[in-house]
């Protein structure tokens, strides 16, 4: 096994963890932190392939996970600021509960 | 792969295991927080220094404190009765499962593909600003200008929750 | 000429159909229109026996026929067509006058009457068919104007059809003279599949010219008859029921029932005399293959039937009472003097007696009428009496019509076209008898005439309210007729036989030695003593007598039961009613069982099948189409509800699909990269 791979191993661990959080979890703010995970899982594997990868003086990696840590940034900003209004407006976070908009 | 890898290994796996197990909800958040710090080890040790220090900038200092204000913010309606995981969280386990096998297996099959051992790059923070500003300039004003709108946003709905509260 | 004759009958139906159109009130039109369209065929008529005697009288026969065909069918065509002969010039100069002065005496005798405008159109009606039947030269031009001769009549005697007596004399004499015409037309169905034609003459390819009576008589038929003679007699038959030879005779005495003038027009003068025209047009028929001074079967059956009817009617009329009766029965007597005539002596000396008898009947009904007028409606004799001295001018004419009714030697008509007919009989080769029976008959006939005019006009009055003389417009047309009555032998005598001659087509000699042959003056001598045995008789039993309604007959007293039959009408009519009638009777309840059980229960049973089957559709209808209709839209929203459930609002579920769908699409690419 090449080091690569076990960085990507670990990468895909947590972006399954991450997503097993955000599937199964009740409270809102847990799906963003489940979805934080595999914001950050993404980023690991993309660092791992920059260093690996031909090239790496091109800096296509770190940029791509640089602005991936920023877009995620205003992404939790938002969210969670949903989740705020929300919780102000039905007096609760359980998404098994939000069920409004069903068809 | 050195013992370094698998213990930083270990920490970051823990610390997400732990953020979405836990029952307590701030605990979820500091045990993200643990996530976050053994990835910027990670990008430490893959030789990405900017990245790791981003990543803890950001990451750990912005984000996880955002998540804990948040959590704090809608606290009073903790610990339903029914237990913190959905009622039919089996479902989204295998579904997550599931993802995790295919991903493994794509890994594992191209394993003869992969490169062993490359040399170190040497990355300065000049050449990222330079980067940034060069090649990259124009995802860095659309990012920028994502930012700010987000800021508005989260401005807005900040001001809106407190008039309607009214 | 011969190409406008089709006027002569066409105009009075004309006029009938303009009149049928009229208002009730407009009398004086109809009688108008009725009296002027006749009055134009007369002269028309006259128009066209002018040139026919000229021809004649220069030795050239005359026969012009005009033929036309009606319509085609095939290979075979039906014609009509018309003929101006002898024959028929003369019989148009006869009906058209006689119903000429008819016409003019109903204008009186009807004016009483609500519905004066319906009966000119059927008198008109009746006028113009007849002339039809006498100018037709198709049988079916005839046959039909023949149906339509029997229609008016029907519609003449049922005219006071509120009488139930009058409209069911109507139906009788309708059915009875049915019974003659299917046979007439099976006659002339089987002369047209023989000869291919119904026309009688055509220049040689009509039905009575040489060559196809000579088909005919090739052609055998059952019991020893030819064709010719099969279908003479089948035409004869129909010919009886019209004539009232016995035994169709049953429906003339109670065809009385209609008005006088129309028994004086119809059932004395015209529509019975068509019958024995009929066999005098179809006589080449019925004489074919006679051999010279022969006769044939076909004659030999008329000549019986019409003895026969002779005697038989005459003993008839000497028991009843009725005034029309009486005369009735006469007619029905003459007119089998008239086939006897025509069955042994030929055309000329049957048409001659029909001649003078159509003058004298019909001045005897009008005469009659008169009577009943002047008595204010009395028809039975033994309520009247005395009329000589009230009623002048009718006593007078009544006795010259039954003066030549009997047949009173020299000055009238009726004993020379009656010797006409006793001679023939003499010379018959058959055998003498009907010569007997003729000479019975005109003995019964001068009785019960005598016995007639005694109660009618001698004795004293026995009625209700006194008697009156009819007006003018009635008188005037019994002197007319009373003359021809009396100057119309002129023309048959012996010596100067112009009729004869004429119809036959023969050289007129006038000839005043014929009156010593010793043969002539033994039969003129009979027949005298004869009429003069019966008058006689007659004015000893009854001149002096004048019996009331209650007390019987001198006769009667005598013979009490033959009087009873006669005065029955020998039972006749009782039984058609046991037999044909009562059958009949019984056929009719079996066709309405038929009818109303069989044919009935089977048109119930359809529709009860329609009514199941559509009660069949109305289920399937409801139940199954509708009923799956509505349950395949129930599965719609079902399956609908089903699918909504996908959209729970829940963002974990959508999020787990969505995590699902990339597994899928994941796994396609590295299948497919791989493959």
């Amino acid at each position: 096994m090449t080091p690569l791979s076990g960085y990507l191993i670990v990468a895909a661990l947590l972006f399954s963890i991450g997503l097993a959080g955000a599937l199964t979890r009740r409270n809102a703010i847990l799906v963003l932190i489940g979805i934080e995970l595999m914001l950050n899982a993404a980023n690991l594997n993309l660092i791992a392939f920059w260093r690996y990868g031909p090239h790496p003086e091109a800096l296509t990696g770190m940029m791509f996970a640089i602005f991936s840590i920023a877009v995620a940034a205003a992404e939790a900003a938002v969210g969670l600021g949903l989740v705020i209004s929300i919780h102000r407006h039905a007096h609760t976070t359980d998404l098994d509960r939000m069920n409004r908009m069903k068809g | 792969m050195s013992i370094a890898f698998y213990l930083i290994a270990a920490l970051t796996v823990a610390g997400g295991l732990a953020a979405v197990l836990l029952k307590n909800t701030v605990h979820c958040a500091l045990a993200l927080t643990v996530a976050f710090a053994g990835l910027a080890l990670f990008f430490l040790q893959l030789d990405a220094q900017f990245a790791g220090f981003a990543q803890i900038l950001v990451y750990i200092g912005a984000v996880a404190i955002l998540v804990v204000f948040a959590i704090l913010l809608t606290r009073g309606s903790e610990t339903p009765k029914d237990g913190v995981f959905s009622k039919n969280w089996f479902v989204g386990l295998v579904i997550a499962a599931g993802v995790f096998a295919v991903l493994g297996w794509a890994v594992l099959q191209s394993g003869h593909v992969l490169p062993h051992e490359t040399a170190v790059p040497v990355v300065t923070v000049l050449q990222i600003g330079n980067a940034l500003m060069g090649r990259y300039v124009l995802p860095l004003e659309i990012v920028a200008l994502l930012l700010t709108a987000a800021m508005i946003g989260a401005v807005i709905v900040a001001l809106h929750e407190k008039e309607s509260a009214k | 000429m011969a190409h406008i004759l089709w006027l002569v009958p066409a105009l009075p139906i004309v006029a009938a159909g303009v009149i049928a159109l009229l208002k009730q009130p407009r009398r004086k039109t109809a009688a108008a229109l009725a009296i002027g369209s006749l009055s134009l065929s007369l002269l028309l008529s006259l128009a066209a026996f002018v040139p026919v005697v000229l021809t004649w009288a220069y030795g050239r026969g005359i026969r012009s026929t005009t033929n036309f065909t009606w319509f085609q069918v095939g290979a075979a065509h039906v014609d009509l067509g018309w003929v101006l002969d002898p024959l028929s010039a003369i019989m148009l100069v006869m009906v058209s006058f006689v119903g000429l002065l008819i016409f003019i005496y109903s204008t009186g005798y009807m004016a009483g009457d609500e519905n004066f405008t319906r009966f000119f159109c059927f008198m008109s009606l009746f006028a113009g068919a007849m002339l039809g039947v006498v100018i037709a030269n198709s049988l079916l031009l005839l046959f039909m104007c023949w149906e339509l001769v029997g229609l008016t009549s029907y519609l003449l005697i049922g005219f006071w059809y509120q009488k139930p007596s009058a409209s069911a004399a109507a139906k009788k004499a309708f059915i009875t003279t049915r019974v003659g015409d299917i046979f007439f037309l099976l006659g002339m169905v089987w002369l047209f599949s023989q000869t291919g034609t119904l026309l009688l003459y055509n220049n040689g390819t009509g039905s009575l010219e040489a060559g196809a009576l000579a088909g005919l008589l090739a052609q055998p038929a059952a019991l020893g008859l030819s064709a010719a003679g099969a279908i003479g007699l089948l035409i004869f038959a129909g010919a009886a029921g019209k004539s009232g030879q016995f035994p169709l005779h049953v429906w003339l005495p109670d065809a009385m029932e209609g008005p006088t003038p129309v028994s004086a027009l119809i059932h004395a003068a015209t529509m019975v005399a068509a019958g024995v025209y009929l066999v005098a047009r179809v006589y080449p028929l019925m004489q074919a293959g006679a051999l010279s001074g022969g006769t044939t079967t076909a004659l030999t059956v008329v000549t019986w039937a019409g003895a026969s009817t002779a005697v038989f009617a005459a003993l008839i009329a000497v028991a009843q009472n009725d005034i029309k009766r009486i005369l009735a029965y006469s007619t029905i007597s003459q007119l089998g003097y008239m086939m006897a005539g025509l069955g042994m002596g030929g055309i000329a000396v049957g048409i001659f007696h029909l001649i003078t008898h159509a003058f004298f009947k019909a001045l005897l009904f009008l005469g009659a009428g008169s009577v009943i007028h002047g008595c204010h409606g009395e028809q039975d004799v033994r309520r009247m009496g005395g009329l000589k001295v009230d009623m002048p001018l009718t006593f007078i004419t009544y006795s010259i019509g039954m003066l030549a009714l009997c047949g009173f030697p020299l000055l009238f008509s009726g004993f020379w076209s009656k010797d006409g007919i006793l001679e023939a009989a003499r010379h018959w080769s058959i055998a003498r008898t009907p010569f007997y029976m003729l000479l019975f008959g005109a003995l019964l006939t001068a009785f019960y005439m005598t016995r007639q005019i005694c109660y009618v006009f001698f004795g004293y009055w026995r009625g209700g309210k006194p008697a009156h003389e009819s007006p003018a417009v009635m008188t005037l047309p019994l002197v007319i007729l009373a003359l021809f009555a009396m100057g119309l032998g002129v023309i048959g005598t012996p010596a100067w036989p112009w009729f004869q001659a004429f119809l036959d087509g023969r050289a007129l000699v006038f000839n005043l030695h014929v009156f010593t042959r010793p043969a002539l003056i033994l039969l003129m001598g009979a027949s005298t003593i004869v009429v003069f045995l019966g008058l006689g008789l007659g004015w000893r039993l009854y001149g002096g007598q004048a019996p009331r309604p209650e007390e019987p007959d001198v006769l009667e007293r005598a013979l009490p039961a033959p009087w009873g039959w006669l005065r029955d009408k020998l039972y006749v009519d009782e039984l058609y009613a046991v037999t044909v009638i009562a059958f009949y009777g019984w056929w009719a309840r079996v066709a309405d069982w038929l009818d109303r059980r069989v044919w009935g229960g089977a048109v119930a049973v359809v529709a009860w099948a329609f009514g199941l089957w559509a009660q069949l559709n109305r289920f399937l209808d409801n139940s199954v189409v509708d009923g799956s209709f509505d349950k395949g839209c129930e599965e719609l929203g079902v399956g609908g509800g089903l699918l909504a459930r996908a959209q729970n609002g829940r963002v974990q579920t959508y999020l787990r699909i969505l995590a699902l769908g990339v597994i899928a699409l994941v796994v396609v690419l590295i299948w497919s990269s791989r493959i």
